[in-house]
């Protein structure tokens, strides 16, 4: 069975024995291609009747050898003439596959016109959002509370750790090094107005925004995504059952009620950690830390931050939902999409963060 | 003769989770037949096509293919002896990133050892056998019929000229006229490069007109196997059960 193919040039004619299959082929190819190739290409008699089997791989192979044809002088066995005549019986050019190159233009141009795609997408979700809301008012029974407070859980008490990690840090990385700076002015005691203001009006929203969007909307984009490829959404409708509703509603909720939460517990963990550090750099006690902290930070700020975190969540959810529903069922577009939505929902947070600075730049600072 | 069998599994043990899948499991396949592989839905045989592929470690018993054990250390023999085999799962599993062309080809590429233009002639040398045309190459897999990815997906399982085929259900969701096709490229293939091919199949007409050999699944262990004539005579109640009326017109 495991013969090797061999391959004899006798003058006027060339005879064939062995396996002529692929994996037969395989270790000596070049060799085999070589001797193949050194062949006259005038003979016209091939004998292949002491080859015991002969693939597709080598039909191919012996038929761009015979210049795409079949030799008037072949002698072969029924079936290898059957497996040669497959080959003779493909078209003769077969035309690569075309890929045109897109020219910087164009590539500008499409982008332009998939961001726009994306916003009217967007814009079209937050429509049918508004128009279930309106639904789920006159119809309350029909709100699907389990999986919004099952949002809620997973988006918010389950971030609870990895927040409050990152909040520290920063908390503690900020005081440090305002404090060296504070320090050479003997201005130690504005450490609770920079620290207080930066956290909880710019920081504390900002940095839950950037961690959520990694980790809970690309979840979103994931499972959504997967359900359009295992065709799970079509079976929603199938059942008559929305599939805003019941998928893209309760996540939007979730993490709209998650976020605020998140934000009020991030920079309070911030401030914490910020607290520590001025006492252990500054001296500075936590008594009176905190007592300065309502003098120093109006109340405003803490309303702005809290709103930014409803704000962002909104954003962020929306986002991941838009991407996740634009699946199409292959692999290669849930990785694209999943990478656009934490992409987009990161950018556009900070688009609004931009937006908020400006139009709250007259309320909650302090008036020294 | 004294080729090793092509597939031989001895005293192959599987469960999950407790629940006994294969007990004291033996079967032994030579090199030239087509085996159709019966049971009961849920009796494990998609399991035991996954531990001829070794993609399933049994709990215990051996799995050798071509005379190789699959628990061989070697990782260049491992990767040699699965060149030698094809498999076509149940729902296709193509690449759903690739197009047809690309997933018939990719095998192929990944040998290294091919030209461009030998991959394409080879690919749609596949295309043209499972009845495909040269522009069906473009496609992405989710633009295609359930038919046409089973077709696409033997296509891509013959792409290495494979010596052992392994078939999941390779005709469920195919038209008679396809799924007969499909017997006489699959008799054709065995005849030409004395293919062995294990299908796991409910279709009787696959059945009587591709398998020269049946095994039957059942109470964990294979009950019968032999030529298609003898294990239809057996007496048990699943062979009885499956065949019932059919049974004198296979014979």
């Amino acid at each position: 069975m495991s013969e090797s193919p061999r391959l004899l040039v006798e003058p006027g004619r060339v005879k064939l024995s062995g396996s002529w299959t692929l994996a037969e082929m395989l270790p000596r190819l070049p060799a085999l291609q070589a001797e193949l190739a050194a062949c006259p290409s005038g003979i016209d008699h091939w004998d292949l009747s002491a080859v015991t089997r002969l693939d597709s791989a080598a039909a191919v192979l012996l038929w761009r050898t015979w210049g795409a044809r079949l030799p008037a002088g072949l002698v072969a066995g029924e079936l290898h003439r059957q497996a040669l005549q497959r080959v003779a019986e493909l078209p003769r050019e077969i035309p690569e596959q075309a890929r045109t190159p897109l020219r910087f233009p164009e590539l500008v141009g499409a982008l332009l016109l998939k961001a726009l795609v994306n916003l009217r997408g967007m814009i079209a979700l937050f429509g049918q959002l508004l128009l279930d809301v309106g639904y789920l008012i006159r119809h309350p029974q029909d709100v699907p509370w389990k999986e919004c407070w099952a949002n809620v859980y997973k988006a918010g008490a389950q971030a609870l750790a990895v927040t409050a990690m990152v909040g520290f840090l920063i908390g503690v990385t900020i005081s440090y090094l305002s404090a060296l700076q504070l320090k050479s002015f003997g201005a130690d005691l504005f450490i609770v107005n920079i620290l207080g203001i930066s956290i909880i009006r710019e920081l504390g929203p900002v940095l839950v925004a950037v961690l959520v969007a990694g980790r809970s909307g690309s979840a979103m984009t994931a499972q959504i995504g997967v359900m359009r490829v295992t065709e799970e959404i079509d079976v929603l409708s199938t059942m008559g059952i929305s599939r805003s509703i019941r998928v893209v509603l309760p996540k939007i909720f979730g993490l709209t009620v998650a976020m605020p939460l998140l934000v009020l517990w991030t920079s309070s963990v911030a401030l914490f950690g910020g607290m520590l550090a001025a006492l252990l750099q500054l001296d500075l006690s936590l008594i009176y830390f905190l007592d300065n902290l309502p003098r120093a930070v109006p109340v405003a700020n803490l309303i702005i931050g809290l709103s930014k975190g409803v704000v962002f969540g909104f954003v962020i959810a929306l986002v991941a939902c838009h991407f996740g529903l634009r699946v199409k069922p292959n692999t290669e577009s849930l990785s694209a999409n999943t990478t656009s939505a934490v992409v987009t929902a990161i950018t556009t947070v900070i688009l609004f963060d931009a937006i908020f600075a400006v139009f709250t730049r007259h309320i909650g600072v302090p008036q020294l | 003769m004294s080729q090793p069998p092509v597939i031989e599994l001895s005293g192959v043990c599987a469960s999950f989770r407790g629940r006994v899948v294969h007990r004291d499991l033996s079967l032994r396949v030579e090199e030239g037949q087509i085996v159709g592989l019966l049971g009961g839905s849920g009796s494990g045989k998609t399991t035991l096509l996954r531990e001829i592929l070794g993609l399933l470690r049994p709990d215990s018993g051996s799995v050798r293919l071509f005379g190789v054990d699959l628990n061989e250390p070697d990782v260049q023999l491992q990767r040699d002896l699965r060149r030698r085999l094809g498999m076509l799962f149940q729902h296709g599993a193509l690449f759903s990133a690739l197009s047809v062309f690309d997933n018939i080809a990719f095998p192929l590429r990944e040998l290294r050892c091919l030209d461009a233009d030998w991959i394409r002639r080879l690919v749609h040398l596949k295309l043209a056998m499972v009845g495909l045309e040269p522009m069906h190459g473009k496609l992405m897999p989710a633009e295609l019929s359930g038919g046409m990815v089973k077709r696409v997906a033997l296509a891509r399982a013959l792409a290495l000229e494979p010596e052992l085929l392994l078939l999941d259900e390779p005709t469920a969701g195919l038209d008679p006229d396809r799924s007969q096709n499909f017997v006489e490229l699959v008799g054709d293939l065995q005849r030409e490069l004395g293919l062995t091919v294990v299908m796991v199949t409910h279709d009787l007409h696959t059945l009587a007109g591709l398998a020269t050999h049946v095994a039957v699944l059942a109470d964990q262990h294979i009950i019968a196997f032999g030529p298609k004539a003898e294990v239809m005579t057996v007496d048990h109640p699943f062979v009885t059960g499956f065949f019932g009326a059919d049974r004198r017109k296979l014979l």
